[in-house]
């Protein structure tokens, strides 16, 4: 294993995959905050006929695809904007163009299926030295506005009325993160391959918001599983076919892995969900007559029943009713 | 028209202002002047424009005819936007990733705040003073998807507050609110407008909010047709009734059978 990691091709994949990690799920984030979970999955559809256009040209593939990318962002964004009821459907007429033109695009390059795969599955172990500064010049890009304009982009994403009162510009935030997603599609391109984009911008949200409150706490979050997948995913991949010959696709176990945290974090999520809707307010109702009832036993931190505040007292949830101690006996409330 | 601030500066002019909304008018000849400190109130049944002359005057709709001054500024180069507070006309301040109660009400801040600063003392202070105005102070850090709806509407107001605005304008703040969430609403909307501020609220039913209220406005299908001192419900007689004229702008197709006996005028 640490003769593994002495390769360099292991070394870079590891830096590729650590920082494709960290700055997906930032994105992931505004846009699963703005329902818009698979828009990722779309701008990486239309980024397969970006690689096309590069390999059919000869220029790199990577920067042919981001710019086919963004144009895509850009052409979704102003779809959207214009609110059409049929905006979900151009989008779905966009995302099966990209891919099928990008289909069409390698054949009359010359390529073959297997060139493609590499785009549409990943090949993190042969990213060139070019890439790798490629990826971590987006990866800052990325993280730097982001992270920066967060309190903007938090504001626009949660409530655009609110957003455009307030001054800011929603339009130029919107694009700006379209575009930011369709950047993040194209670096996520090498490490879990142009299929598996949207996983690594959505799983870890999806994660982290199993457990978290607020929307730093989540981004934090997002952030700490998706570079723990992205790197352990590589690793486990890696330990795999060292030790026990079996080819695990690096992108396939980074994406499994990530979903392996969200499997585990749901249950505590809805431990931590029904906990809370106990510590929710009752409706306010009028306050009905003075009854008292006897109780076996004495309510209290130990008696197993969930406790509610009530004004100034505690009361204790009891067969669907609730009860305060009153001197020697209990109220109903 | 009437006011109670009749010397003070107009803080909102509309003149003539008509809204049509894909092809369709919707305001028609609203003439609005707000003056500072005024509590105004625009009623009206459903589909009269009351929400629609809100996201007029606050620019989230453009006027299709007409002038509008906020402050004394045509709204094309209005750029003051830390006096407005706008609540908008929505049940749930939750999205698709949770957020606290703190980091809601903190985007009111924005309009105070730069590009790539931290927030300062002054923004932590004032999230946490319209949080106690509201009286949710003890609620900052939780989740808002785990509040009661009253209790979001009031994080709604409270980030309006945040921004320390001049001006607030409110949507339905009371929809769906029960009563000692509307109290709770009223007691800030209350300390607010003792302060100085400029209140303009759409609003169906006045509740606990009607002792505040200065001056009513009353719209229907698109025009103002009443404006002057608070109107009471069971005021029936000796106020100055809406105006009985018909303002429809469609075709009457039904009403001359149902109305044989009235001069209907289009």
């Amino acid at each position: 294993m640490i003769d593994l990691l002495g390769h360099t091709f292991m070394q870079r994949a590891l830096i590729a995959a650590f920082v494709t990690g960290l700055a997906a799920p930032v994105i992931g984030t505004y846009l699963v905050q703005r329902r818009l979970s698979l828009l990722g999955d779309g701008l990486g559809h239309v980024a397969v006929t970006g690689v096309a256009i590069g390999l059919l040209t000869g220029l790199a593939p990577t920067w042919t695809a981001v710019a086919v990318a963004i144009l895509g962002a850009i052409a979704i964004e102003v779809i959207r904007e214009r609110g059409n009821t049929s905006g979900d459907l151009a989008l779905a007429l966009l995302f099966y163009g990209g891919l099928a033109g990008g289909v069409m695009i390698t054949g009359l390059a010359g390529q073959s299926a297997a060139t493609l795969n590499r785009f549409l599955f990943g090949s993190i172990t042969s990213i060139s030295l070019d890439d790798i500064w490629f990826t971590l010049g987006l990866a800052v890009l990325i993280l730097v506005v982001g992270l920066g304009l967060l309190p903007q982009l938090f504001t626009v994403a949660q409530d655009q009325d609110f957003a455009r009162v307030a001054g800011l510009n929603v339009r130029a935030y919107n694009l700006l993160v379209a575009v930011l997603a369709a950047v993040t599609v194209t670096i996520a391109m090498r490490t879990v391959g142009l299929l598996l984009v949207s996983a690594l911008m959505i799983v870890p949200v999806a994660t982290s918001q199993q457990l978290a409150r607020s929307f730093r706490r989540t981004v934090v979050g997002a952030v700490l599983v998706g570079a723990g997948s992205a790197v352990g995913g590589l690793l486990v991949s890696a330990y795999a076919s060292v030790r026990h010959d079996v080819s695990l696709a690096p992108g396939s176990t980074i994406v499994l892995l990530a979903l392996a945290c969200f499997v585990g974090t749901w249950p505590v999520g809805a431990w931590q969900r029904r906990r809370d809707r106990l510590h929710a307010p009752f409706p306010a109702e009028p306050v009905e007559g003075h009854e008292t009832t006897d109780h076996p036993h004495d309510h209290g931190p130990a008696c197993g029943h969930p406790a509610v505040p009530h004004d100034d007292h505690v009361d204790y949830v009891h067969d669907g009713h609730r009860h305060a101690p009153h001197g020697e006996h209990y109220d109903e409330h | 028209m009437s006011s109670s601030h009749p010397g003070s500066e107009p803080v909102v002019e509309l003149r003539d202002g008509a809204v049509a909304i894909g092809g369709r008018p919707v305001l028609r000849h609203v003439d609005l002047t707000v003056r500072q400190g005024e509590f105004v109130t625009l009623l009206g049944p459903n589909g009269s424009g009351k929400s629609t002359l809100v996201r007029a005057l606050t620019g989230l709709r453009p006027l299709t005819l007409g002038t509008l001054h906020l402050f004394g500024t045509p709204l094309a180069s209005f750029r003051d936007w830390h006096r407005l507070g706008f609540v908008p006309q929505r049940s749930s301040a939750a999205s698709g990733v949770p957020a606290s109660v703190a980091e809601v009400v903190g985007s009111g801040r924005l309009t105070r705040r730069r590009l790539l600063r931290p927030a300062s003392r002054a923004d932590r202070a004032a999230v946490a003073s319209a949080l106690e105005l509201v009286g949710l102070a003890d609620r900052a850090r939780d989740s808002v998807a785990t509040l009661s709806g009253g209790q979001q509407q009031r994080v709604l107001i409270a980030r309006a507050l945040a921004g320390e605005p001049d001006l607030f304008f409110l949507d339905e703040p009371t929809a769906g609110v029960d009563l000692p969430n509307q109290q709770a609403l009223a007691a800030a909307l209350g300390a607010l407008s003792a302060a100085g501020s400029t209140v303009v609220l759409v609003t169906h039913e006045l509740g606990p909010l009607a002792p505040l209220v200065d001056r009513t406005v009353v719209l229907r299908d698109g025009r103002v047709v009443y404006d002057g001192a608070p109107l009471q419900v069971d005021d029936a007689h000796g106020h100055h009734h809406p105006s009985p004229r018909r303002t429809d702008h469609h075709p009457g197709v039904v009403a001359p059978f149902d109305r044989s006996g009235e001069d209907v005028p289009w």
